[in-house]
């Protein structure tokens, strides 16, 4: 079993149809920004939310809201259940073995600072090393960095060629005796390229080093399996996957999770209490401390539900022949510079033009009802290794269209106009 | 178009184009970094400074139009001027990028700044707007090397 593209089966052209048909779901994108047809290509940041998901967290708050984990009452069973049914459903989403593999957390950042803290804690000691990519946002390389320095351990980062690729021989040459894991993304926020995940991770297990994957621009564009990948963590935000801001979800492998401490105290994540000794609860509630954000996760569960029935590898196929009519059209325009040119690429089209600043162009497209992403992106290393203070960045979702690239174009055109 | 060419004023594409003393200056008195971290712009700001007077001022870096703009329109409008003079202008320009209504002589005072106006618009861009104007204010009245928008 494998979850590679080529060996999913090609969505028919019937459900690519089906699929571009699912924009009048988000009621957010039916809106004019500055007298024109908002076109939103700033996915990678967040996506925008489908009618049902929305419905969920209201509906949840109109009937259902209460504590869970703490009540006899009747709203709080229903509450405790609808909770943990979204951890069933994440479970499955990710093709985990066991639903205590399934932590809920407020982000993709906040699993990877969970990961840092608790495993580093016991793991991690001077001398040792952690092994980063060149590509990594900033929320995957700060928390190792901190630990690093708490422990006095150093911090290695997997190179990359000037297309946004890792060197996987650098790669393997990287791994030591001393080191203690690997932390890379799924998928480049910055320059798009799909990593060799897979790979990535047999080559780390052959050392027995564990590998933690940073799937946030990964889950929204792609099917993932983490029994197949065979990751040891796994790091997701709801936020960029259609569904609510302040959730997330940390995937870890039980053995790995049991054996680390608790990232923070209260309730929750105890069994019991006294003054003298504290018995910390069972996984995963272990490591979830205080009320969660209940109704986020909610959300979660009908976001999942929504691409279930969506189908990602059709979601897959459209965005492709997007990025690559995207990329096309601009290369027509004079001093465009693409920023990642990977040969395995999800749905984000970085670029430079010659003699204009980012910035420039963000607020000209703005202008224009465009809404892209300028800057760095969170990830200042990778715009020092392509020599570039910020890039703009055009990220797509299945529910863009051809007609928006061309405005998007026609856009571009204008900033030359206006500037050139 | 005409948001955009009131952001994207004459004045501020010329200046973005062939920016004035835009070099670097070896024998002045104070230098300062200025940076935008949101979006990467960087510029040195230099002012040779006799008595309370800036008899000299350059700048370096790189940054969006209406950054690398300022910059250089706020070097042709402070040299020779003292300091107090020049931090009124600085408090001018701000009032006039932050939207904040000036009176008919107000404009009159501003000159060459008027060209700003425009962005009070985009909120987004005060920063860039003010990034160099932060900097020579912290050349001339303060004695930090570095500063930040954030
Ligand atoms: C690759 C990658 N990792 C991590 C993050 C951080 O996600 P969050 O801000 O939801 O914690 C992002 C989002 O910006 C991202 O694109």
């Amino acid at each position: 079993m494998t979850t590679e593209p080529a060996t999913v089966a090609a969505p028919s052209f019937h459900d690519i149809l089906r699929i571009a048909g699912c924009r009048h779901h988000f009621p957010l994108l039916r809106q004019l920004v500055n007298g024109k047809p908002l076109v939103y290509f700033d996915n990678a940041a967040t996506s925008q939310k489908p009618q049902v998901v929305i419905d969920a967290m209201v509906k949840y708050y109109e009937t259902e809201n209460s504590n869970i984990h703490r009540g006899v009452h009747y709203l709080s069973e229903r509450a405790t259940q609808a909770y943990e049914r979204v951890r069933a459903k994440v479970k499955a989403f990710v093709n985990a073995e066991d639903q205590r593999e399934i932590i809920f957390v407020r982000g993709t950042t906040e699993a990877i600072n969970l990961v840092a803290h608790s495993f580093g804690k016991i793991h991690v000691h001077p001398g040792d090393e952690i092994l980063v990519s060149a590509m990594e946002h900033h929320s995957n390389i700060v928390p190792w960095q901190i630990l690093c320095e708490e422990r006095d351990a150093t911090l290695k980062v997997i190179p990359m060629n000037d297309r946004g690729e890792l060197l996987m021989d650098e790669y393997e040459r990287l791994l030591s005796d001393r080191t203690r894991i690997v932390a890379v993304t799924h998928v480049s926020n910055a320059l798009g390229t799909i990593n060799p995940v897979k790979d990535i991770v047999a080559k780390a297990h052959a050392r027995g080093i564990p590998v933690l994957v940073d799937g946030a621009q990964a889950v929204p564009h792609m099917h993932v399996d983490v029994r197949d990948l065979d990751c040891d963590f796994y790091a997701f935000s709801a936020h960029k996957m259609f569904g609510p801001t302040g959730v997330g979800i940390l995937y870890g492998k039980r053995r790995w999770l049991e054996a680390m401490p608790p990232y923070q105290g209260g309730g929750d994540m105890i069994k019991s209490v006294t003054f003298e000794k504290t018995i910390y609860n069972d996984l995963p509630y272990k490591f979830e401390a205080g009320t969660p954000n209940i109704g986020g996760g909610i959300g979660l569960g009908a976001a999942i539900d929504y691409l279930h029935e969506l189908d990602l590898g059709g979601v897959q196929q459209l965005e492709h022949d997007l990025l690559a009519y995207a990329t096309e059209k601009i290369l027509t325009i004079p001093g465009v510079r693409i920023i990642g040119t990977a040969a395995q690429k999800a749905a984000v089209l970085s670029f430079t033009m010659e003699g204009i600043h980012p910035h420039d162009i963000g607020t000209i497209l703005d202008v224009e009802g465009v809404a892209i992403r300028t800057g760095h992106h969170c990830a200042q290393p990778v715009m020092q290794f392509f020599g570039v203070p910020a890039t703009a960045r055009a990220s797509f979702a299945f529910y863009n269209t051809k007609e928006e690239v061309d405005a998007f174009i026609k856009a571009l055109h204008k900033v030359i106009e206006v500037l050139g | 178009m005409s948001l955009l060419r009131e952001l994207y004023q004459e004045v501020i594409l010329d200046h973005n184009k062939a920016p004035r003393n835009f070099r670097r200056m070896e024998n002045a008195t104070r230098r300062v970094d200025g940076y935008n971290p949101l979006c990467g712009d960087h510029y040195t700001v230099y002012v040779k400074l006799e008595n309370d007077r800036i008899v000299d001022v350059s700048f370096e870096g790189a940054g969006c139009a209406i950054s690398k703009a300022s910059a250089s329109v706020m070097s042709t409008l402070v040299k020779g001027r003292t300091i107090n003079e020049a931090e009124e202008l600085f408090h001018n320009f701000h009032r006039l990028v932050m939207g904040e209504k000036e009176g008919e002589d107000d404009i009159e005072k501003l000159g060459k700044l008027a060209a700003f106006a425009g962005v009070s618009e985009f909120p987004a861009r005060v920063k860039c707007a003010s990034l160099a104007w932060h900097t020579l204010h912290a050349a001339v009245k303060s004695d930090t090397a570095t500063v930040s928008t954030e």
